[in-house]
């Protein structure tokens, strides 16, 4: 053991490894991908281990996305920079889909919201999956990301009608379905 | 046609973030507003589709395993330097009756964590009021007025005092709940900025000011005379202060 302490060891599996699912499945979405996540999750955690002493109680779960929340972006912006500078091109995020397992087993439905998650924007997707996925309350989502709160807000409403007429129009190139 | 109710409050009411009053407001507004019934319906569909998909993604048994062998890797065991038993027992005794020492001889060693915890119910209910447009429930810059309003529905004495002339003017007031207790709020403003003192009565000794930010907001902590005092604001940490000052030197 080398950077934690016996009886910071035992907090740290106490407090933080609870939410190891919530780590991975931020990372998952933020980078539209499990092996990515993997990697950029176990990167996150250890270094929550490195400085698990700076962290003086209050809500580990915030504490350690936020240390997730921004190894990702350090990732992003190393290995895809494209998709945190240009504005959001669908044609980009379309060809990176769920894996073929999934689309196997989950079918059409999964598939397309699944897709139209991944369209939106980095910043509107986090706030949704904080919000839809996490339960996170809009001062942790503001804790999480360092935004203020009426960004949250803000950020979240836009997700939400995107993400609304993403769905609500399924044919989103090509043919228009008859309503 | 948008309405107005549907951007301030909407969300909020959606996700549970408002006050208990403000969501029966827009309950009320709800009833005969089919923009937000319509909206909320949406927004219900949207957020059904997101659990019932269950697209959200535990970690795999591989990570796990990783954090595990990293938090405990296989050390090179040498019997003759396996502490025993009753020596771990003795060292963790030990630190026990320490920290209990120190628990109780310094209650100073405490105050950081009840000051993070009423720091962020103080933000929240600043930011509450902000959000819902309400920040007074008796508006008035005449001192006896607020005063009287208060002493009718109030168990201890607050002191209210105007400081318009040094630049922060006096808003109005009213109740409000942190930690489950009701406490006053004076509203003051300076500079256009709407600044929220929080006041209730304590058994506590008196403190110097404590100071500290959260999510943009600056608050200052104090007592004076069985009473404690806590201004929140987005205003400059220096306005906050002079706030302090002189609310400190007029009771």
């Amino acid at each position: 053991m080398t950077e934690l302490e016996l009886e910071d060891r035992a907090r740290f599996e106490q407090l933080v490894l609870p939410h190891v699912d919530a780590a991975f499945n931020l990372a998952r979405w933020l980078l539209r991908g499990r092996t990515d996540a993997e990697d950029v999750a176990q990167e996150a955690l250890l270094r929550a281990c490195r400085f698990f002493r700076g962290f003086h109680g209050g809500d580990a779960r915030a504490w350690l996305l936020q240390i997730v929340r921004n190894t990702c972006y350090t990732w992003l912006e190393k290995n895809r920079p494209v998709e945190l500078s240009t504005e959001f091109d669908e044609e980009i995020h379309l060809q990176a889909s769920a894996t073929p397992e999934n689309l196997a087993i989950a079918g059409d439905d999964r598939e397309r919201l699944i897709l139209a998650l991944e369209t939106l924007p980095p910043r509107f997707r986090e706030v949704l999956v904080l919000r839809e996925l996490e339960g996170c309350s809009y001062k942790e989502i503001a804790a999480i990301t360092s935004l203020p709160i009426g960004t949250v807000m803000s950020s979240l409403s836009r997700a939400r009608r995107q993400l609304h007429s993403a769905l609500a129009n399924p044919t989103q190139k090509g043919a228009v379905r008859e309503v | 046609m948008k309405c107005d109710f549907a951007d301030s409050l909407l969300q909020g009411y959606f996700d549970g973030e408002l006050s208990d009053r403000r969501a029966a407001e827009f309950e009320r507004h709800l009833g005969h507003c089919d923009h937000c019934a319509t909206e909320l319906v949406e927004l219900d569909w949207l957020s059904g589709r997101l659990q019932l998909t269950q697209i959200y993604e535990p970690a795999p048994a591989s990570l796990r395993r990783t954090i595990n062998t990293h938090l405990h890797p296989v050390a090179p065991t040498r019997a003759a330097s396996q502490p025993l038993l009753w020596q771990w027992l003795a060292a963790a005794a030990a630190l026990l009756f320490i920290a209990f020492l120190l628990w109780r001889v310094s209650p100073e060693l405490r105050s950081d964590d009840y000051q993070a915890e009423l720091a962020d119910e103080i933000v929240d209910a600043h930011f509450r009021s902000l959000q819902a447009g309400h920040m007074t429930e008796i508006t008035s810059n005449d001192e006896r007025v607020v005063k009287g309003w208060f002493d009718a529905k109030l168990k201890f004495a607050l002191p209210v005092r105007d400081f318009a002339r040094a630049g922060f003017a006096l808003n109005g007031g009213r109740l409000d709940v942190v930690e489950g207790r009701t406490v006053a709020v004076l509203v003051y403003e300076h500079n256009g900025r709407p600044i929220n003192v929080f006041v209730w009565p304590t058994r506590e000794p008196d403190t110097s000011p404590h100071t500290g930010s959260r999510q943009g907001f600056q608050w200052v902590d104090w007592r004076k005379d069985k009473m404690e005092f806590c201004a929140v604001s987005d205003a400059a940490p220096a306005d906050l202060e002079q706030l302090h000052q002189l609310i400190h030197s007029s009771v």
